[in-house]
């Protein structure tokens, strides 16, 4: 009891403390690539501009660090918490704690599992379906595709949401270009090396690629890898075969503006903007967001890539 | 060595003795051969035999080799190229499974030494050959360390090699500070893509390493002491054997290969990734060193066994990219066909199946 009241009294204090500022939980999975590395930065940069006190914590991939961390927020009797989780399951205790501790919650990026959905304000992700459906948008506006149009695709791994969504919304679109059709598509693991490695092979079971079209990677990383293989087959990417592909990497930027590839569809990581949005909605009393927003990033052609690559290089 | 130089000397004064030494060569053991040899190599071979007529089914031209750009080009080229990093990990994999260890660290080690190429060559002030003989002095410092935790701590290879494993790939990406550090380097990026007498870079790496590793290993007694060690090292030390001293030796040279395919994997996609680099690879070398025959409780190794394992393992990869197959089914495809080899490597399984074979003859003849 004693320490109970201690801690409530030493959260207290942290209240009167920061009740100038909204201070904001950030429970951030950790730092495993480029990605997670500026979409932390994203929303460090977002806080600061609207003078929200964020208190940041690494989880290093481990869910038992984000529980940990989710839990040490609500002691601080922080405002909100936001938390881009690690896995899905698990999470009903902690999301408890907070609905007691009158403390909303939002979820960005993975999705968590629980039956009761008010136990978070609303769920802020990006759409990988529309990804899917921008890149297949862009390559059946292209002169190329007009005609008979054959595809390789690299899938990413097998089973990831990503790799599963980005491919519906590709093949939704292709669906309605009767002249246009995947004729080869293997998985290349969202990795460079993987990506070149197989590329090889089915450039050569395809006649040495004289007949593909394009190539649609679902992510940068492979079509990167992908790229090399095909200058190595003698083809020139981004001319005899479009490029096309999700998530927007620096390398890639550059690679558009060697006119080595055509396209990205970002996936966007500036996820912090919504969240903060949603955030500040609520404790003016806006209750009924809904349980999901989507979000999804712009398409990037070969015009702009010099100057974005020049941009994204730097940060 | 003595008492051989001896009865070579005696040969020259006494003629008598001709036939004596004859039957003392031919009872002598000699390593690395066996009264099996042929079909030691007989099965890895139909195996992959079986799996390039497989690939031609599927696709026609899969022979198929053109002159371009200076270099051999075909389907065939493209899996020895691709089998050179594994075919190097299991080099060193075979030397360290033949004393009875295995060195699960490899795959980290190679992202390590490819983190350390990208960001030396990053940094702009490093000299070429420097670059590699930081990489392979850092691969080889790798494998001190788990020879030296393994001989003479005497902790078990699995772990020993294991704290590399979990632990290296995270040294690889503080070095690369999480992001995938690439660079442009033509001379550095040969290593990977170039080609010299129209055949890839790494697969002449491959041909060298092996080349050395065999004359190392059979035209001394290193190969002799490393099969002695792994069959009891016990008794090895009381003959006379520093088997600390094999077991650190062969933990270094795993490490140096492992350096080698790091450089390769760098060189190839002009980039180190710490995540992906080298991921699972030793698994593929352990793999490819039981395909080649060795026995994982030591005292028996081929290096040229364990490189037709690896092109097994890669063939099969091909195979599968090529056959159209959903990527679902990748995995238990590749499943399905190693366990088909490595059962037909095996006398006893064999033997069933002739019996069982025989059997069903006698039993129809009866009838």
């Amino acid at each position: 009891m004693k320490i109970k009241s201690i801690v409530a009294g030493l959260g207290l204090c942290l209240v009167c403390h920061s009740s100038f500022a909204t201070t904001v939980g950030f429970a951030q999975v950790g730092s495993e690539s480029g990605w997670r590395t500026s979409f932390s930065e994203s929303v460090k940069a977002e806080a600061k501009k609207r003078g929200i006190e964020l208190k940041f914590s690494d989880a290093q991939q481990k869910q038992e660090n984000q529980i940990k961390a989710v839990r040490s927020f609500i002691a601080q009797g922080v405002d909100a918490i936001i938390i881009a989780p690690v896995v899905e399951t698990g999470w009903t205790p902690v999301l408890k704690e907070a609905k007691r501790a009158r403390i909303p919650v939002v979820i960005v990026d993975r999705n968590v599992q629980v039956q009761d959905e008010s136990l978070f304000v609303t769920r802020i992700a990006s759409d990988f379906v529309e990804e899917g459906r921008k890149a297949a948008t862009w390559l059946m506006s292209q002169p190329q595709a007009q005609k008979q149009c054959n595809i390789i695709e690299l899938q990413g791994t097998v089973g990831a949401t990503a790799a599963i969504d980005r491919a519906k919304g590709f093949n939704e679109v292709l669906a309605k270009h009767p002249q246009a059709k995947i004729v080869r598509s293997q998985t290349a693991e969202f990795t460079r090396a993987k990506g070149k490695e197989v590329m090889e092979s089915l450039l050569k079971a395809e006649q040495g690629g004289k007949a593909i079209c394009a190539l649609w990677a679902h992510n940068d990383e492979m079509a990167l890898g992908a790229i090399q293989a095909i200058k190595e087959a003698g083809l020139k990417p981004g001319k005899d075969l479009l490029v096309v592909s999700v998530d927007a990497v620096p390398d890639y930027f550059k690679a558009m503006a060697d006119g080595e590839a055509n396209a990205t569809v970002e996936l966007s990581p500036h996820l912090g903007g919504p969240a903060f949005d949603v955030i500040e909605g609520y404790l003016k009393g806006k209750k009924d967001t809904e349980k999901l927003i989507r979000t999804t990033g712009d398409l990037f052609l070969q015009d702009t890539a010099a100057a974005e690559y020049e941009k994204r290089r730097l940060n | 060595m003595t008492s051989e130089a001896t009865v070579l000397n005696s040969t020259h004064s006494d003629p008598l003795k001709a036939d004596q030494l004859k039957a003392a060569r031919q009872a002598r053991y000699s390593p690395g051969q066996s009264a099996h040899k042929f079909s030691l190599y007989l099965y890895p071979l139909v195996a992959l035999a079986l799996l390039l007529l497989v690939n031609v089914l599927l696709d026609p031209q899969f022979f198929s080799l053109q002159w371009q750009d200076g270099r051999l080009y075909g389907p065939l080229i493209d899996i020895l190229n691709r089998s050179a990093p594994v075919a190097l990990l299991a080099i060193g994999m075979s030397l360290v499974i033949a004393t009875g260890g295995i060195d699960l660290s490899v795959g980290a080690v190679m992202a390590i030494c490819g983190a350390v190429c990208a960001n030396l060559l990053l940094l702009g002030d490093w000299s070429f050959p420097a670059v590699i003989g930081l990489a392979v002095l850092t691969g080889l410092a790798c494998g001190l360390v788990n020879g030296f935790m393994v001989s003479y701590l005497g902790i078990q290879p699995i772990v020993a090699t294991l704290v590399l494993m979990v632990a290296g790939r995270g040294v690889a990406q503080l070095l690369n500070q999480g992001q995938i550090v690439t660079f442009q380097n033509p001379d550095f990026a040969a290593l990977g893509s170039g080609s010299f007498l129209g055949l890839p870079v790494p697969v002449w790496l491959v041909l060298l390493a092996l080349l050395i590793m065999q004359l190392l290993l059979r035209r001394t007694a290193l190969g002799l002491f490393i099969e002695a060690v792994g069959c009891n090292a016990k008794a090895s030390r009381y003959l006379g054997i520093d088997d600390r001293g094999i077991k650190l030796t062969v933990y270094l040279l795993a490490g140096g290969c492992a350096a080698l395919a790091g450089i390769i994997a760098t060189a190839d996609i002009q980039g180190s990734d710490a995540n992906n680099a080298g991921l699972w690879l030793e698994l593929d070398a352990i793999l490819a060193v039981v395909i080649g025959g060795a026995a994982l409780t030591g005292g028996r190794f081929s290096l040229p066994r364990a490189v037709i394992g690896v092109l097994i393992i890669q063939t099969l990869s091909t195979t599968i990219v090529v056959s159209g197959l959903p990527s679902k089914f990748n995995l238990l495809i590749k499943a399905l066909v190693i366990l088909l080899v490595l059962m037909l490597q095996s006398e006893l399984f064999r033997n069933q199946l002739k019996s069982l074979l025989s059997f069903g003859k006698a039993r129809g003849g009866k009838v």
